[in-house]
């Protein structure tokens, strides 16, 4: 057995940081697409909110998904680490004058930090949403259990009641477009995907992509805080 | 023209490395940036009374762009300012008089401080080594049109094969990744007939070698492209990654059962 059969390689690592990157790319949309209906977009948006949580959180095709979701996410943030650590250590000694190529933006490199920022954002995610699901954690005010389903709506209405969590809210969700507007393009380099034609296209689909998801889903505390 | 100049000095890999300011006047701008330095040298050669004189160590061989030699890491970027240009290829005219230069050397673990701004890239050799080859037979000169060939595959293999390996993908990286070496490289090869009889170990002995040796990984900047000397293209990248990929998945090794003839 050759040595990098056991050992992942860094471009064996890519393509896994790839696909599962591609992957909450695609869960992203989804979970705005329910969000948005927290927002009085039409007259029933609090049913149809209620409708899509239920068919989230019992659908058996979309609980398989959450195990591959959660598989995902945690595979991509152990690479990640992995990878950035690895990259640290191949520079063991820095520059004085930093790197002054026009390529660096913001946006790739601080893949690593944009990532603890999402990370961060999840945990506080997990235990307003999750743990309440899992029972762990009491209901806030205002959100009942109604026939067993977790009433979702009101629990995210408690939520962005506070001024201070709509602002973490929209800091946070900033730190998530930044990674995904280098992340798009990067995921379809990082699978080979790279032609002269398509890969300006995949560049500007990401810009729109990250753009519309970051706003998209800053609206919602922005609606609660302004309106 | 009026320069000030910090230059990294070491005496070797062991040492303890510092930066030295140096005063330089009455340089041409029509000078080279290479020849700048040789003059800086031929000062410290006068002026020091005492012996050995301790010259400024830096490489360089061709002076004309083709033998990728040359590696200073000048303000902040692998061969000076200039795009698509080697360090022996630039000129002091896009200095500005009284400009403070900081010059230093290619900083990635693998490629060790030899002495001043010289590194030791035998890392590249070594990936060379794992991989990097064709197989040809001897005897006498084959015929140049026996193998047809695309026309772009062969353009495409040609932009490829313009890698001098100085390393300035390396030291531009964030991650001091030598990614685009190996991209292209492997890209050479991958586009022509002639590199097909490797084709299946080539790649991922290049990459574990690449691995092994400590470079960082790709997080797909491209800092790489745009300070290259030859603008070898990141498309490379991703055609190693293609390459990698459907070679594991289309290697299929024959069981060995012994016996041989039968
Ligand atoms: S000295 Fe040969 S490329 Fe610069």
């Amino acid at each position: 057995m050759r040595k990098t059969d056991v050992k992942l390689s860094s471009l064996s690592k890519k393509y896994f940081m790839a696909f599962a990157g591609l992957f909450l790319i695609s869960f992203l949309v989804v979970h705005l697409g329910i969000n948005l209906f927290i927002l009085p977009i039409t007259a029933d948006h609090e049913l149809i909110f209620a409708d899509a949580v239920h068919f989230m959180s019992t659908n058996p095709l979309i609980k398989v998904m959450e195990v591959v979701l959660f598989g995902g996410f945690i595979l991509h943030a152990i690479l990640g680490v992995i990878l950035q650590l690895q990259n640290w250590n191949a520079r063991p000694v820095g520059y004085k004058v930093s790197q002054k190529s026009q390529v660096y933006s913001p946006f790739t490199r601080f893949m690593i930090h944009t990532g603890i920022i999402i990370f961060v954002f999840l945990i506080i995610h997990f235990m307003n949403f999750y743990f309440v699901k899992m029972g762990w954690a009491e209901p806030p005010q205002g959100a009942h259990i109604v026939e067993g389903q977790h009433d979702f709506y009101n629990m995210a209405l408690n939520l962005f009641s506070s001024p201070f969590y709509c602002i973490l809210y929209i800091v946070l969700i900033m730190g998530l477009g930044f990674h995904l507007h280098h992340a798009f393009q990067s995921a379809f380099q990082s699978l080979g995907l790279n032609h002269p034609t398509y890969t300006p296209v995949i560049k500007v689909i990401g810009t729109i992509y990250s753009v519309l998801v970051t706003f998209g889903f800053i609206s919602i505390p922005l609606y609660f805080l302004f309106v | 023209m009026k320069l000030t100049l910090k230059i990294w000095r070491q005496e070797n890999a062991k040492a303890k490395g510092r930066f030295e300011t140096y005063q330089l006047d009455n340089i041409s701008s029509d000078c080279s940036f290479l020849e700048m330095l040789d003059i800086l040298n031929e000062q410290l050669v006068n002026d020091q009374v005492k012996l050995p004189v301790d010259t400024i160590s830096f490489d360089h061989d061709c002076r004309e762009g083709i033998c990728g030699m040359c590696s200073l890491y000048i303000n902040g970027r692998p061969h000076g300012p200039e795009q698509g240009t080697t360090v022996c290829q630039l000129h002091m005219r896009h200095f500005k008089d009284g400009d403070t230069i900081t010059i230093e050397p290619w900083r990635a673990g693998p490629f060790p401080v030899v002495k001043d701004l010289m590194v030791d890239r035998l890392a590249f050799d070594k990936i060379i080594q794992a991989g990097g080859f064709t197989s040809v037979s001897t005897g006498g000169v084959p015929d140049a049109n026996a193998i047809p060939i695309r026309k772009e595959d062969a353009d495409l293999a040609m932009d490829a094969a313009a890698c001098i390996g100085c390393g300035a993908c390396v030291a531009a990286c964030k991650n001091a990744s030598a990614m685009l070496f190996v991209a292209a490289k492997v890209s050479q090869f991958a586009l022509l007939p002639q590199g097909k009889i490797e084709a299946k170990e080539r790649v991922h002995a290049m990459v574990a070698k690449m691995d092994e040796l400590g470079f960082g990984n790709c997080s797909n900047t491209y800092a790489c492209e745009a300070e290259c000397p030859k603008n070898i293209s990141v498309e490379n990248i991703a055609r190693m990654n293609r390459e990698y990929f459907s070679q594991a998945v289309t290697k299929a090794d024959r069981k060995q059962n012994g016996g041989g003839a039968g």
